[in-house]
């Protein structure tokens, strides 16, 4: 499974690290870092929810 | 099974594909009176409105997903009664459902002033909505009235400003998003607004709308009356003064409707009937405070919620925990990224751990005794969000103030 983030969407909302803190953060600068492009395959409902959840729709899940 | 789901927004959808995430295989219908898939919201006061955006790109993702839902996708159909002690539902078509499973989600519709509403008058709900106003921006209207500083409203005046268009934004409480900021917040808003060019008129309400008529006989807006005697001109009035949510079709279905439709914790209205989105008011366990969330993340929060919900009922599976949310919007006006967590109310105390309302980027956090009730950052994405998510746990404030430690 790999993390896809459209970074012209992505507007640092922050919902993501809400809800998968080990794969999204934002930092001080607000914008948005992955901690991993490709995290384990028990994160991946985590990695759903995040993408349903963001408002901008810029996270995409290949594979 | 047949589940029935009245709305085909954001909450209704995100329930059906829930119900299909949770292995339900049976029957869903889904209703809409729209005639197509309603669009995603956020963007019509601000990408769609401005002209940046086509209107095919305001649809949300779970809209693209419908066809491999394998719903019974009915629009162009309102629900019209419900008979909540044999789950029945009819339809505008004449059609009569008896149902295991409804989930309500029908949203909610815009206020409107009383009165003849004359050309140039819009509200700002759907796609439609969203157009006819676009197509009277682009006239380049000498002056556009908004009335309503609530968030349509604010952001309605600043994409038309981003338009270039002169904007007079009305508003009857004493300073903006009074509904939702605590004590002076509002004033950065106003303050805001005013650096950009917008006349703010604050706590004057409006009295009427005055027209004129055209070369062909029809009645065309020409400003706004206030309550001081004053009248604001104005070729376009946009009228963002709250929703009602659609719930009169539901009078005599035997639910207790009370600011939209009564559930219990577990968003439950009635045996086999549940709700989610802007219809929904239920008491959230965080707060010991019944709430109605009219946000874009509750619809799908709740639509997800209230979706597993009913079917552990409906399968006899263990029924989740009360639904417990801390609600969270955001607001993008000019180039500030307003985000709120929490449901502050007026009184609480206002403490900015974290840069200043002058630089126009801070972080609000909103107290009451030990609770820590919300937050508010300006430009503060992170901080809004590590405080959400320590409120998600407690609302102790000792725990949402270590966030800045």
């Amino acid at each position: 499974m790999k993390i896809v983030v459209n970074y012209d969407l992505c507007e640092s909302n922050a919902i993501c690290m809400a809800v998968a803190p080990e794969v999204f953060e934002v930092r001080d600068d607000d914008f948005l870092y992955l901690l991993t492009e490709e995290p384990g395959e028990e994160l991946r409902e985590k990695m759903e929810e995040s993408a349903r959840r963001c408002p901008k729709q810029a996270i995409t899940i290949e594979g | 099974m047949t589940v029935v789901i009245a709305g085909a927004s954001l909450a209704g959808l995100t329930a059906a594909e829930t119900l299909r995430a949770e292995g339900y295989e049976g029957a869903v219908i889904v209703v809409d009176p729209s005639t197509t898939i309603p669009a995603d919201r956020p963007p019509l006061s601000k990408q769609v409105l401005a002209g940046e955006w086509p209107p095919e790109r305001a649809q949300h993702r779970v809209a693209a997903r419908v066809p491999e839902l394998a719903l019974d996708l009915r629009l162009g159909v309102a629900a019209t009664a419900l008979e909540a002690a044999t789950r029945s539902v009819s339809l505008s078509d004449g059609s009569l459902i008896s149902a295991h499973g409804i989930v309500l989600a029908m949203g909610a519709a815009p206020r409107r002033l009383p009165g003849d509403q004359p050309a140039g008058v819009h509200v700002l709900r759907t796609m439609d909505d969203c157009l006819a106003l676009r197509n009277d921006l682009d006239k380049m209207p000498a002056k556009v009235a908004v009335i309503g500083a609530g968030f349509i409203g604010a952001e309605v005046a600043a994409t038309c400003r981003s338009r270039g268009l002169e904007v007079t934004l009305i508003e009857v409480a004493p300073l903006p998003l009074g509904r939702v900021l605590p004590g002076e917040l509002g004033g950065f808003i106003a303050d805001l607004h005013r650096a950009h060019g917008v006349e703010v008129i604050l706590g004057v309400g409006v009295e009427g709308l005055d027209s004129r008529t055209g070369t062909d006989g029809s009645q065309h807006v020409s400003g706004v009356r206030l309550t001081d005697g004053s009248v604001v001109a104005a070729e376009v009035v946009v009228v963002g003064i709250g929703v009602v949510p659609n719930t009169s079709w539901l009078e005599g279905s035997g639910l207790r409707l009370e600011n939209g439709v009564a559930c219990d914790a577990t968003c439950s209205a009635a045996p086999g009937i549940v709700a989610a989105g802007d219809v929904a008011s239920w008491p959230n366990p965080l707060y010991g405070e019944v709430m109605r969330v009219e946000q874009w993340e509750n619809a799908i929060e709740q639509g997800e919620y209230a979706a597993k919900r009913l079917l552990a009922e409906l399968q006899g599976t263990e029924m989740p925990a009360p639904f417990a949310s801390i609600p969270w919007f955001w607001s993008d006006q000019y180039d500030r990224k307003i985000q709120m967590a929490g449901r502050p109310s007026s009184s609480d105390e206002i403490i900015i751990p974290e840069g200043s309302i002058e630089e126009q980027r801070f972080v609000a956090l909103f107290r009451r005794g030990d609770l820590c009730t919300g937050v508010l950052g300006v430009n503060r994405p992170r901080h809004v969000m590590q405080v959400r998510m320590k409120l998600t746990e407690s609302l102790s404030w000792d725990s949402a103030f270590s966030v800045f430690a």
